[in-house]
This record gives structure tokens, C-alpha cells and sequence, in this order.
């Protein structure tokens, strides 16, 4: 659990180094994502890493760990989302209007995004008709 | 009289109190939602929210003091994107297969959520400094708030309107994936973490790891193109 959360936490440190050093758009943690994997790659390549990474990163702890965050990622944004209760009053005066803004263009980014993916899949897998998930 | 209260001061300064009420909130709006079969309208950030946000109205606490205590939630919003890697890392055949569609809807959804969210606030004449902050509202906070003070905007309003956007996408995802009768979970959650980011890829995560999985792309990639294409589209639409 400890190793598991240390390995976690220095792959966002390292993340959050490398965006911020070299200034990219990218957050941190979205790089610490990336370094994660690379370990992951790693540890299951045939290299013998296994042998000398602490147990809990090899035997499923460490899934069981980034497992558990996952189940709770809502009750993460909890915090700043409770700041929204805070700024109503700035929130009021544009209220209606926002609001349509917010609904509509969320309605249409989930609209759009999922009908060019689904064209643009069966087109590919039709070639390749392996693309079931 | 006073004991209780001096009990009372000392405590609502700890994070111990705070950090309570979050959880305590959080518990028992997931219980609501499983009750409901999470059903898309008991969002259990939303209803979450509601309930810490009453505690604070009713005991007169300020923002600041609760997210003192609260912070603590806050610093696993950074571990849990870490641990994303695992589910692509177990998914990362399908992932890779589907590189193309992702991309095609990556760049048609980032582009399609910016100039509609321009042109609308333009018609409906929403003050400059607010359409600035509305532009990068479905990338994750931290990027968002990025963008928008780059750009002249008010990082706040931005915080806020990212997460509103969260929780709209998250209760509108299910009811509009099942009434376009699309059942590849592939789509649904790329849909979802691009346009309500890390709120839209927890509800994908509760109807499928592969939805999830996808979301959580989708989630990195816009943050990413939206940091790009956002200064240009207000240059062009503005």
C-alpha cells in the first residue's frame, strides 16, 4: 500500500516537474499518467525488473490501489465543487444565460465527439472487424 | 453553554471536522445514488455538493476554512489521474486499435465545444471577460483555469464553470447515449471525458472500465488541444 501510494506519488511529482520545467499545456499529473504506464510496460517487460521492485508493486497491490482511487473519483472533486455553493452570487447575474451556453454546448460536445468516433470507427473496422469492447 | 461552544470553535478549525463532513456527505450520497440504480440525475458529486454546502450555509462556515480541512480530498484528484495509466495499461490493445476514431473525434469534439460556446455567448451577449473564461470550461480545472488566465479571463469563474460543465455532462451522458442507441462503450466514454472531463470519466467509470478507460483519454488528450486551439478560436470568432 505504502510503496504503492510512494510509486504513485513520484510519478506525479516527476510529472509535475517535467510540465512545469518545460512549459508545456499538459498538467502534471496527465505526465505522471504517462510515466506510470511506462512502468507498467517496464515492470511486465522480460527484463527481470520484477526481481528487485518491492513486492507490492508485482503482486497486485498496486492495482488494488489505483483500483480504489478510481471507484472514488467523484468524492475528489467534492472540495472545489463546494466552492461553486460559495460563488452564487457571481453566478447570478448570468445566470440563465450560462446556463444555456453551459447545457448546449456540453449537449453538442457530447453529440458531436461520439458520432464522428462511431463514423469514423466503422469505417476503419470494417476492414478490421475487431473493434468490439 | 460556552464549553460547547469553545468544543465548537476548536473544532470547525481542524481539518479533522471537515474532512468528516466531506466524507460522511460523500458516503451517503453514493447510497442515494445506488438506491436510485445510478440513475444519471443522482450525480453523487452534485448531490455531494449539496449536502457540504448546506452544512457550510447553516453553520455560517466560510469557503476557506471548509477547504482547509477539505484539501486533503483535493490532493487525490492528482494521484487518481496518475493511476489512470492502469486501466489503459490493461486496455491497451483496444486502445490502440481505435487510435484513429479517437483522434478524428478528439479534433471535431474540442473544435465543435469551442466555437459553439463562442458563437452562443456572442448572440446571447455574455460580457468578454466571461466568454474568455467559458472557453476552456470542459478541460480539467487545472489546465482550465490555465488557459483562461493566459487568455485575460477570471481563473475562478472558469473553476466554477468547469465544474458545472462536469456535472451537466455527467447527468446528460447516459440519457443521450441511449437514446442515439450507441452501445459501444469505446464512444460513450471518449464522449464523456471530452466534454466534462474528470467528472464525466467518474460516471463513465461506474458504467464500464473500457467507458472509463476511454474517458480518461479523452480527459488528457482535450486538455492538451483545448490549451492550443482555445487562443486561436477567440482570435477567429471574436
Amino acid at each position: 500500500m505504502i510503496a504503492s501510494l510512494a510509486l504513485i506519488l513520484l510519478a506525479q511529482l516527476v510529472g509535475e516537474v517535467l510540465a512545469r520545467g518545460a512549459g508545456v499545456p499538459i498538467p502534471g499529473p496527465v505526465i505522471g499518467m504517462g510515466l506510470m504506464f511506462g512502468f507498467l510496460l517496464l515492470r511486465d517487460s522480460r527484463i527481470g525488473l520484477p526481481r528487485i521492485l518491492p513486492k507490492p508493486l508485482v503482486d497486485g497491490t498496486l492495482e488494488t490501489t489505483a483500483r480504489g482511487l478510481l471507484m472514488n473519483l467523484s468524492l475528489m472533486f467534492v472540495p472545489a465543487g463546494v466552492g461553486v455553493v460559495g460563488r452564487l452570487d457571481l453566478l447570478r447575474a448570468q445566470g440563465l444565460k450560462l446556463a444555456i451556453v453551459l447545457v448546449v454546448s456540453t449537449a453538442l460536445s457530447l453529440l458531436v465527439t461520439v458520432l464522428v468516433f462511431r463514423a469514423v470507427a466503422s469505417r476503419v473496422e470494417r476492414r478490421r472487424p475487431d473493434g468490439e469492447a | 453553554m460556552s464549553g460547547d461552544f469553545s468544543l465548537w470553535v476548536y473544532l470547525a478549525g481542524t481539518p479533522l471536522l471537515w474532512l468528516t463532513v466531506t466524507l460522511t456527505s460523500y458516503v451517503l450520497a453514493d447510497r442515494i445514488a445506488v438506491a436510485t440504480g445510478r440513475h444519471p440525475i443522482a450525480n453523487p458529486v452534485l448531490i455531494t455538493v449539496v449536502l457540504v454546502g448546506t452544512v457550510l450555509a447553516v453553520t455560517g462556515t466560510p469557503y476557506p476554512t471548509y477547504f482547509e480541512g477539505a484539501q486533503f480530498v483535493h490532493f487525490l484528484l492528482g494521484p487518481a489521474t496518475v493511476v489512470l495509466a492502469m486501466p489503459l495499461y490493461e486496455r491497451r490493445a483496444t486502445v490502440l486499435r481505435a487510435l484513429v476514431p479517437m483522434l478524428a473525434a478528439l479534433l471535431a469534439g474540442a473544435a465543435t465545444t469551442l466555437a459553439v460556446v463562442i458563437v452562443l455567448a456572442r448572440l446571447l451577449d455574455i460580457p468578454q471577460p466571461i466568454l474568455i473564461s467559458l472557453a476552456p470550461k470542459s478541460v480539467t480545472s487545472g489546465v482550465a483555469m490555465g488557459i483562461a488566465e493566459a487568455l485575460g479571463g477570471d481563473p475562478t469563474l472558469t473553476a466554477i464553470l468547469v465544474i458545472l460543465t462536469g456535472i451537466i455532462g455527467a447527468i446528460l451522458v447516459t440519457p443521450m447515449m441511449n437514446l442515439l442507441r450507441i452501445r459501444d462503450m469505446r464512444a460513450r466514454g471518449f464522449a464523456a471525458g471530452l466534454a466534462a472531463h474528470g467528472i464525466g470519466t467518474a460516471r463513465a467509470f461506474q458504467v464500464s472500465e473500457t467507458a472509463g478507460t476511454f474517458a480518461g483519454i479523452a480527459m488528457g488528450l482535450n486538455a492538451f488541444l483545448t490549451a492550443i486551439l482555445a487562443p486561436l478560436a477567440l482570435h477567429l470568432l471574436f
